[in-house]
């Protein structure tokens, strides 16, 4: 009798740890799957820069300074590290080099009516949405993840097998700070 | 938020099951009045069986045909397409396929049984009345639906609520139309079955439950896609003021029908909106929580 009662506790529990073990697995593979979409989405706007590049230089070419930016940004962005930290920062400098270059379009009119750089234009703004979209879920992601592997009795199997916390993405300085605008 | 969509799921089960006992009750009493009764019985629960199973293939098919939505076409409707794919990558849903409907009542609805088999379908008014920001709350508020599994209930509910709605009534209308040339186990000279009167009453009495439940579901559904939509846009002004905005406004959704109200974003009848003599029913079979109340809830937020 005694000996069933035991084994029952046993497979309880082994089903117990199973059971959140499999949840915790979920949850971070969901963390994984939210990262490689902010991947998706920086690659697609790396992919654009050099075609944007090519149509400023037709009618731009001697703005060579905020195009080696660009270009000198882009190729950083492509082989930086892989940590949400490293990774913002890279972006970011990707961003502000591609701001300058649309700030000096607006003083090339026949630039600015190009089909292909409007709809250039549009697209890396849509991407750069994307962008923060993506990192809006992978923050979503990584708040649960990092909330169930600190339950109770979750974080007893958390540290078993070593599910360790994620990394959030800390906001750019610049996008906490309202823009001065000045007239 | 994954608690909310597993009680959800749970609620859904309910929900089957209620619809399931329903047409159980419903093939019993077609049996015993009509005659014939297992026959009878088998014959309403097969019917049942098929409409329940080919509507959670075709149910979405159906919610669309019925209010007349074509798909949005990618370039006249880019702005929209953008929007959906941004929100979608917000909620990590997989992006649904957009349809317009032309109709100047500003509404919306989603449809589908998972996140990877949804549309959603705004009308052409929704699109003119509100700017960027409220048409991203309206727009997350129909993900969420996506992505809570109301979409599967809700629209599996049209064909179900449909379903018993035919049963009885055809089974009503048999009533009247071969008495006495058929025998029945319910005349009037047959007393001695009080099986007959209670299957009248209940037949009489489904499909108003099953539009209760539908309507009760709903109402909670409701709410909680509101939550989860700010959620996903991170800015409640822009959802309230869609809704002040829907609020404002009393044009009938002429593509809307009785039977898929509950899919819409804002009730989409008016005469339902007025609290007349009939306050109480009309609660009980509104499918949607007053707009104040809505709009009240996420000003706390």
């Amino acid at each position: 009798m005694n000996l069933i009662i035991v084994i029952a506790v046993v497979v309880l529990i082994a089903l117990l740890v199973g059971g959140i073990y499999n949840q915790l697995v979920r949850r971070r593979n969901e963390v994984d799957n939210a990262w490689s979409q902010i991947d998706v989405q920086l690659k697609r706007r790396l992919d654009l820069i050099p075609n944007l590049v090519e149509t400023v230089k037709g009618y731009a070419a001697h703005e060579k300074t905020a195009l080696e930016a660009v270009i000198a940004a882009r190729n950083s962005a492509m082989s930086t590290g892989s940590s949400p930290h490293e990774q913002a920062a890279a972006d970011n400098a990707v961003s502000s080099a591609l701001r300058q270059l649309f700030a000096l379009s607006e003083a090339y009119p026949d630039l600015k009516a190009n089909q292909g750089f409007v709809s250039l234009q549009e697209e890396l703004s849509n991407t750069e949405s994307r962008i923060a979209y993506a990192r809006q879920f992978y923050g979503d992601a990584v708040e649960t993840y990092n909330t169930a592997i600190q339950k109770f009795p979750a974080v007893f199997v958390a540290s078993m097998f070593k599910f360790s916390e994620r990394e959030f993405f800390a906001a750019e300085e610049a996008a906490r700070t309202v823009p001065e605008v000045k007239f | 938020m994954n608690d909310l969509i597993a009680a959800n799921k749970r609620r859904t089960f309910f929900l089957l099951f209620g619809f399931v006992v329903i047409t159980l009750l419903v093939g019993v009493a077609v049996g015993s009045l009509v005659g014939n009764g297992t026959t009878g019985t088998l014959i309403a629960l097969v019917i049942a069986a098929a409409m329940a199973f080919s509507s959670y293939w075709k149910s979405d098919k159906i919610a669309l045909a019925v209010s007349r939505a074509h798909p949005a076409d990618e370039q006249e409707y880019r702005r929209l397409h953008n929007l959906v794919e941004g929100l979608c990558i917000a909620g990590g849903l997989p992006k649904p396929k957009v349809y317009i409907i032309q109709d100047d009542a500003p509404n919306a609805f989603a449809t589908g049984r998972n996140p990877k088999n949804a549309a959603i379908a705004v009308t052409t008014g929704l699109l003119q009345v509100m700017n960027r920001v409220e048409l991203e709350g309206v727009v997350a508020h129909e993900l969420s639906h996506i992505k809570n599994y109301d979409i599967l209930v809700s629209t599996l509910a049209v064909t179900l609520v449909g379903t018993i709605a035919i049963v009885t009534d055809l089974t009503l209308r048999m009533m009247w139309w071969n008495g006495g040339r058929v025998a029945r186990s319910g005349d009037r000279n047959d007393r001695n079955n009080p099986l007959a009167l209670i299957g009248l009453v209940l037949l009489l009495l489904a499909p108003i439950l099953a539009k209760i439940m539908q309507a009760s579901v709903s109402r909670r559904r409701e709410t909680l896609a509101d939550v989860s939509a700010v959620r996903m846009t991170r800015y409640p002004p822009g959802l309230i003021s869609a809704l002040e905005k829907l609020q404002a406004d009393n044009t009938v959704t002429h593509s809307a029908s009785m039977a898929t109200a509950h899919l819409w974003i804002e009730q989409p009848m008016s005469g339902v909106k007025d609290a007349g003599r009939l306050g109480m029913w009309h609660k009980l079979f509104n499918t949607h929580p007053p707009l104040a109340e809505r709009i009240a809830l996420l000003r706390e937020m």
